[in-house]
């Protein structure tokens, strides 16, 4: 039986770099969009809700 | 606090920015549990061995897989019966979530099968339908993928969602049958016909700890759609009136 | 109404049958495929005969998919698609229609096909009358399921292959059922699978013509 630790190992190993993989394209993601936002918003682009009180 | 409040992206930024914390926290704590447990606290399994311990993310990947599909199809409805803001958000951000579960879930099937079977893929029912599960992801991402202007790609996807969860059933037996026709050798059951007691218990938290990692995920993926949505319509706004009417910028879209 | 979805049945078949409207074109890409088979997996005889009906369905299914790209694409380039819209005849009904129309034009020569074609493929008789049976229940299926996709495509403005690619999936039970409704001394009577099998062309007939008009409503705002 010990010829399938490699499965196990293989499959808990997957299993975190795909996760990972996941968790870090998410935050990768937000921190581009967040950057893009804060760009426009430098450049005295601002949402209108901003200036005033919620809708 | 009433559930509508929720309907506001804006709320739901805020909210999310208090949960998440714990939901991390908690899935990290569980995870840790779940994984010791997994590993040093459950026994191997009379038929199986110590590859019984895949079953340990297999099938909380594969319950995460259908559950992400359940929040697809309940956001396809909001979207098109009730036209519920947030609802475009969710399945937008649920369905690739929702898809590498599911991608998760044949890959460690795949892995145990191979001790199991001898091969890594042989057409078992269950397997199959997830890897049919897995399709009909991929042709939702597609159609978000298809169409830049989000209400419509929203629609779009949301028939095809509410589609795929009536077919559901229908592919499952379908599968199921074709399988009990063309049965082959081993028939697959996990840890025999029942599960021992003392391989429940990681099982359980493993299965509490991804899910609630999926759902700090959804979270974290709905709050870049949102922010996505608002820097569209800024940059939308830039390009038609120039940096001096972007500066009186319209608010973002309510209804997607 | 009965007069309004005949016409408009009508009208979606002759135009399919005219130069370049596809219905000729589906049935050389059946053939194509048959043709294609036995180069792939080797002229024994008996092979082809056992695989034959798994053969002539796909064939079939992907000849329909394939060709269902222009079901609404005209008429939304010409602006018919609003009309049919606002219409007395609920848009659900005009798909209903529209797909009788594309089924007599590109299902139907299928199925008369499939008798010729299953003898290149050296089908026995009773399994080669069962397939084409069972294709002619499950063919209007394939085109039903197959109009979701082309109603979904024609509101995204994209085309071909990815109408097969929304609705492969959810033509998977008409394949599964519809082939094993051709296994003669199998495991199974035949007449189960079968009667599924038009259980299901008659779900779809239901299912289909909703969610093609929500589609197509979606895709017009």
């Amino acid at each position: 039986m010990s010829s399938h630790v490699g499965f196990i190992v293989a499959a808990y190993l997957v299993a975190a770099v795909v996760l990972a993989g996941l968790v870090g394209w998410i935050v990768v993601d937000g921190r581009v969009l967040r950057r893009r936002l804060a760009d426009l918003e430098a450049r005295g682009v601002r949402r209108r809700s901003l200036a005033g009180g919620r809708r | 606090m009433a559930l509508v409040d929720l309907a506001n992206p804006t709320r739901f930024l805020s909210y999310s920015a208090r949960l998440l914390p714990l939901t991390w926290g908690l899935a990290a704590v569980l995870m840790a549990v779940g994984l010791y447990l997994s590993f040093f606290a459950s026994p191997p399994d009379y038929q199986q061995g110590e590859t019984v311990r895949i079953m340990y993310i297999h099938v909380p990947s594969a319950w995460l897989s259908m559950l992400g599909y359940a929040v697809v199809a309940v956001a396809a409805l909001g979207t098109l019966v009730w036209r519920h803001p947030l609802a475009d958000v969710t399945a937008k951000s649920a369905a690739p979530i929702g898809a590498v579960f599911t991608f998760l879930a044949l890959v460690t099937g795949s892995l145990w099968g191979k001790p199991m079977w001898g091969a890594y893929w042989v057409w078992d029912a269950r397997l199959t339908s997830e890897l049919v599960l897995l399709l009909i992801y991929l042709a939702l991402i597609a159609v978000w993928q298809a169409v830049d202007e989000p209400g419509r790609a929203a629609r779009a996807a949301a028939v095809l969602a509410l589609v795929g969860a009536i077919n559901l059933p229908i592919i499952k037996f379908s599968v199921d049958w074709w399988n009990t026709l063309h049965q082959g050798e081993s028939i697959f059951r996990v840890g025999g016909s029942t599960i021992d007691p003392s391989m429940l218990r990681p099982l359980f938290v493993m299965m509490g700890a991804m899910t609630l990692l999926y759902a700090s995920l959804l979270m974290m993926a709905m709050r870049n759609e949102i922010l996505r949505r608002r820097l569209r319509t800024l940059e939308i706004t830039v390009a038609a009136t120039g940096e001096a009417g972007g500066a009186e910028a319209v608010r973002a879209e309510a209804g997607g | 109404m009965i007069a309004a979805m005949g016409l408009i049945a009508m009208q979606t078949a002759r135009l399919s049958f005219r130069h370049g409207g596809g219905a000729f074109v589906g049935l050389v890409f059946f053939l194509a495929v048959v043709t294609v088979v036995p180069f792939a997996v080797g002229p024994d005889l008996r092979l082809l005969a056992r695989i034959g009906p798994a053969v002539l369905w796909i064939g079939a299914l992907l000849a329909t998919l394939l060709g269902l790209d222009r079901l609404f694409r005209d008429d939304h380039d010409d602006g018919s698609l609003d009309l049919f819209v606002l219409a007395d005849l609920p848009l659900e009904l005009t798909v209903l229609a529209k797909c009788a129309g594309a089924w007599l034009a590109t299902g139907l020569p299928l199925v008369v096909a499939t008798p010729v074609l299953g003898l290149l493929l050296g089908v026995p008789p009773a399994p080669l009358a069962l397939t084409t049976a069972t294709l002619l229940v499950g063919t209007p299926a394939l085109t039903l399921i197959g109009a979701i996709g082309a109603a979904l495509i024609t509101a995204l403005g994209r085309g071909g292959l990815l109408v097969a690619v929304l609705v492969l999936p959810f033509t998977i039970p008409v394949l599964i059922f519809g082939v094993s409704a051709t296994a003669l001394g199998g495991p199974v009577a035949v007449t189960d699978p079968l009667l599924i099998l038009v259980a299901l062309t008659l779900i779809s007939a239901v299912v289909a013509p909703l969610a093609a008009a929500a589609a197509l409503r979606g895709g017009l705002d």
